[in-house]
């Protein structure tokens, strides 16, 4: 079934509803249309950055991809292979293969298990029996994390933030994954001790050709970390691209709005960017505009807007460069503020 | 909010049907025949088949269930009497409708269990907010050791040693007994009180602890950090903002008290003989009254469902998120 | 040349916990002048957010001992009486939280909130205090202020939530406007409308601001001055493009090197700080950064581990930094060659926000 010309992960319209919110009043109001039909293509060592605000769905995909959630439709193939409704025993030997690390590394790890035990538990479920023994293992996984292999027997509790975290990516490595998909990974983190992680996850990337699915609201560091990224509004992307092409020559209205929103986007010496302004928030996801769902914030919307979803479509120039907007463009100041 | 409380009684009715159900069905399961019981010791085979028929025993289970569903609402007979809708049974024990035996003995129930309320609300939320005032002072740490104290000791025990002192010795309060308020109130509260004083002071032991509980960490919240901020007075940010966050799990815990309490204060009553649900409850079990049984099932399961429709109702009256 | 709005000298906030003593301020000195904005930057426990706290006696006056001085336009907070404080909480100077829906109370209205703070200062009738709010919802950008003033906060979108805060906060035109993260519960667009309105309200109201925040880039769109706090102690303090383009402690050059921004190079590598922020209750002698400083002074007796820099100029417009490289150029121990091996450091370190 797998060939080798297969991507390591390819997702088609994969769509997720939740049911409304119920009130006990009245019935369910309708889906949420979490994720509404996203394509993705992640091949191996490659890393995707996942960019959008609260309730784009980033960290929906990122669930769904794991199957930590049942997609509502779509497909999701692992080198070729169609996992989109995989049961526990046809996904067991995948699972190994996609692993997760999650934003808070204070409520992902359990508080009652030493480090030991939580890094072996991979190893154990998946059965995997390393060359020197799963506790030497562990070791190496420590080590590899850059924390003291000694500390094999300490509880999470007697570690900092940024530690856990580097734990929480030991238990993602454990058994040897293909991909991982980090959701908001850093964010957690003091200033200081963010660049600390995401280098470690840049090593893993070098060292051990694992791909990632990077779920992120800072812009700036999926610039750094990312070869492609994703941009999502609403459930749906409105925009991807090779990060170079997507920082300089962003052509979806959202995508320059988020761009000009970066604080501290122009050092201040370089005079501070006139903003895109957005008015109001994000729409509720409940339900959404039709058409286009950004028309509502859109300074470029017209009527066809509010009728027609407009198709994520390559751009002439570049085939990997790809935006769902009925009238895309580069940002006119972008060029003029860009030092 | 009117379709709201709709909906939560459709529901309590929807409960209060399995409840029936279930106990109905645990009646067939029980090894003693009724009608043996109710038969006494001279029993001759006539008499006993009589019984069965007047009792419905003589027919299938599934029809005596109907039987019982049409008497609640339509009424029926018990050979020579009658028991008229709702019908919840015949108690061939005490020789009555179960019916009018609860609706004797509720009064009694309710009174113990509002009048005791009310002391042990007031004074243990009062003393818990006090503590949680004045944290970590001497009012604090000597009221939260009486409370623990007060948490601890049993209503028997405490009943027996209070009725000793309080009545027999110095004479302080009048003998604990029921009267019918209808009759005279006067004598309805002295009665009453030393029941009242017992159980609110185990009680009002356990709401102290959780209003202070519930109160510190109110006062922890972010929006009650604002509000001081803001520059309102202490009185005015306890008063108007934090005991709002406080009252929440004492009016959760509240609800399900005051459920068990309707049902039946079982020891109490017990202890000062108060002819209420929850002794003729110990009776009923005592006798093996079935239908008596029954019935006292079914209205602890009703105060149960209704104390807690009222809960949600204050819910909704304290945190307007709750309302939809 | 007038005095600050607020000055604050040698600043000194203790805690008893069960683990022993805190500092959780240790010697903090700045002034606020009115009108403009001053970014406090630091990382948790840095001590940021608990300076603020103090100032108005928010804190846990059981457990808490405050020290030294912070004079608000003539009157000394630090030791005055809660109905002093309480005076001027909410009317001479006011707070914005990190989380707007924690911060505003969910059990009544957002207009009756802002009605109960005005009418708590001014005295005003429900009518004129409920017209107050109206305009101040209006005036911070909520539409159909008079309908949404009967609302409650949960029905609200996070950034009106945050809007309807400010409103609360400027209802009774402070001096000063303490803003503690007020953006970073947001998502980016609507932190960057609610960075422009406080920057409106502030020019047409003369608010003086205090912005607490992580977020170096929140820092450099707003701030006019910047202090940088490390471990309870103010590491830098100084114009904010000065701090930012020219930063002259290593802690704030390791900051600004281990943020990424879109202005960088694409490949340009991040340079962490090494460790972690040292624990307050026993924080490490001499320099507090020094276990994490790669320009710490070698050899024994190094000024780093045994004595706390103080600020002290480093050059013009009132930049200051607190570092033993700076302050010790005549002092023993300091090489030349290190002191240029650091000034060597700053451009790479500069983030590259502008082309000279």
């Amino acid at each position: 079934m797998s060939t080798s010309e297969a991507p390591l992960l390819e997702v088609a319209g994969l769509t997720k509803h939740f049911p409304g919110p119920r009130s006990l009043l009245r019935r369910r109001v309708g889906a949420v249309r979490a994720v509404d039909g996203i394509d993705l293509t992640v091949e191996a060592g490659e890393s995707i950055g996942l960019v959008g605000e609260s309730g784009c769905g980033k960290s929906t995909t990122g669930r769904l991809i794991t199957r930590l959630l049942e997609p509502s439709g779509g497909t999701i193939r692992y080198r070729g292979q169609d996992i989109t409704h995989a049961s526990r025993r046809e996904l067991a030997p995948i699972r190994a293969q996609i692993q997760m690390v999650f934003q808070d590394p204070y409520s992902s790890l359990n508080p009652r298990h030493t480090i030991g035990g939580i890094l072996r538990a991979p190893l154990d479920v998946n059965n995997i029996d390393p060359p020197g023994g799963r506790r030497e293992r562990v070791r190496e996984l420590l080590d590899t994390v850059g924390l003291n292999p000694e500390h094999y027997n300490r509880f999470p509790h007697e570690f900092s933030g940024g530690q856990r975290q580097r734990i929480g990516i030991a238990r993602a490595l454990a058994a040897g994954p293909k991909l991982i998909v980090a959701d908001e990974p850093v964010s957690a983190l003091d200033v200081s001790i963010q660049a600390q992680v995401i280098n470690l996850l840049a090593d893993l990337r070098r060292d051990l050709g694992i791909a990632f699915v990077f779920i992120a609201h800072d812009l700036a560091v999926v610039r750094h970390f990312c070869d492609r990224v994703v941009v999502m509004y609403l459930g749906r992307v409105v925009e991807s691209a090779e990060r170079g092409a997507l920082y300089e020559d962003a052509h979806h209205p959202y995508t320059h709005a988020l761009l000009s929103a970066v604080p501290g986007a122009v050092g201040p010496g370089g005079g501070r960017r006139e903003r895109i302004r957005l008015t109001g928030d994000v729409p509720s996801p409940i339900n959404p505009p039709s058409g286009c769902h950004f028309r509502t914030r859109c300074h470029k919307a017209r009527d066809v807007c509010a009728t027609t979803v407009p198709p994520l479509t390559a751009l002439a120039g570049d085939p990997g460069h790809r935006v769902a907007c009925h009238f895309p463009s580069p940002a006119e100041t972008l060029a003029s503020v860009r030092g | 909010m009117f379709r709201f409380l709709v909906q939560r009684l459709l529901g309590a009715a929807l409960i209060l049907f399995v409840v029936f159900t279930v106990t109905f069905f645990l009646f067939f399961a029980m090894p003693d025949d009724p009608a043996r019981l109710s038969c006494g010791k001279t029993c001759t085979p006539e008499t006993l088949a009589l019984i069965r028929r007047d009792l419905g025993l003589d027919e299938s289970v599934p029809m005596q269930y109907w039987h019982y569903i049409v008497g609640v609402f339509a009424g029926r007979d018990f050979g020579t009497s009658h028991c008229s809708a709702p019908c919840l049974g015949y108690s061939f024990v005490n020789h009555e409708p179960v019916l009018d035996t609860l609706l004797d003995r509720f009064p009694a129930t309710l009174s113990l269990a509002l009048g005791a309320s009310v002391i042990f609300l007031g004074v243990g939320v009062m003393i818990g907010m006090l503590a949680a005032l004045r944290r970590g002072t001497w009012l604090d740490k000597s009221t939260m050791a009486l409370s623990l104290i007060g948490a601890s000791v049993t209503i028997q025990f405490l009943g027996v040693i209070a009725r000793y002192v309080l009545v027999d010795q110095l004479r302080w309060l009048p003998k604990p007994e029921y009267l019918p308020f209808t009759g005279d109130p006067g004598g309805w509260m002295g009665g009453l009180l030393l029941p009242w004083l017992t159980l609110a002071c185990v009680q009002a032991a356990v709401y102290a602890r959780l209003t202070r509980a519930s109160m510190i960490d109110a006062l922890g919240e972010d929006h009650v950090r604002t509000v001081r901020a803001k520059g309102l007075t202490s009185r005015q940010v306890y008063l108007k903002h934090a005991w709002r966050g406080a009252i929440t799990p004492v009016v959760t815990v509240y609800g399900i008290e005051l459920g068990v309490l309707l049902g039946g204060a079982v020891v109490t009553e017990t202890t000062f003989n108060i002819p209420g649900i929850g002794k003729l409850a110990v009776n009923a079990v005592a006798n093996s009254d079935l239908p008596m049984i029954t019935g006292v099932v079914l209205i602890a399961a009703t105060a149960m469902v209704l104390a807690n429709v009222a809960v949600d109702a204050v819910y909704a009256v304290i945190d307007p998120r709750v309302r939809v | 040349m007038t005095s600050p709005l607020l000055a604050v000298r040698d600043l000194r906030v203790r805690f008893a916990t069960e683990g022993g003593v805190v500092k959780a301020v240790d010697g903090v000195s700045f002034d606020v002048e009115r009108g403009r904005t001053l970014g406090i930057v630091g990382e948790s426990g840095s001590g940021k957010s608990v300076t603020n706290l103090t100032l108005l006696g928010l804190h846990n006056p059981a457990r808490t001992t405050v020290e030294g001085s912070a004079v608000l336009d003539g009157t000394e907070l630090v030791g005055a009486s809660e109905r002093t404080l309480r005076d001027l909480r909410g009317q001479r100077v006011s707070m914005v939280f990190q989380d707007p829906l924690t911060a505003l109370s969910p059990y009544y209205t957002v207009g009756a909130q802002i009605v109960e703070t005005y009418r708590r200062h001014t005295g005003a009738g429900r009518r004129e205090a409920l017209d107050r709010a109206i305009e101040m919802l209006d005036r911070v950008g909520i539409p159909q202020a008079a309908r949404r003033a009967r609302e409650y906060p949960h029905l609200f979108s996070g950034g009106m939530r945050q809007r309807a805060m400010i409103a609360m906060a400027l209802v009774c035109e402070p001096d000063l406007l303490i803003a503690d993260e007020p953006t970073t519960a947001l998502d980016v667009t609507v932190q960057a409308q609610i960075l422009d309105l406080l920057g409106e309200l502030q020019a047409q109201l003369g608010t003086a601001i205090i912005l607490v925040t992580h977020d170096l880039g929140v820092v450099a769109d707003v701030a006019d001055e910047v202090l940088v706090m490390y471990a309870g102690r103010a590491v830098e303090l100084g114009p904010a493009t000065r701090v930012l383009e020219t930063p002259k402690h290593p802690y704030t050059r390791g900051l600004l090197a281990s943020v990424p921004r879109l202005s960088d190079p694409l490949d340009r590598p991040l340079r962490p700080v090494p460790g972690a922020p040292p624990s307050l209750l026993a924080p490490p002698p001499g320099c507090a950064f020094h276990p994490r400083c790669d320009q710490v002074i070698a050899g024994p007796g190094s000024p780093c581990r045994t004595r706390a820099p103080v600020l002290v100029g480093v050059g013009d417009s009132g930049h200051e930094a607190a570092c033993h490289l700076e302050a010790g150029a005549g002092a023993a121990g300091v090489g030349s060659a290190e002191r240029e091996r650091e000034r060597a450091q700053v451009p790479d370190a500069r983030e590259g926000g502008k082309n000279p």
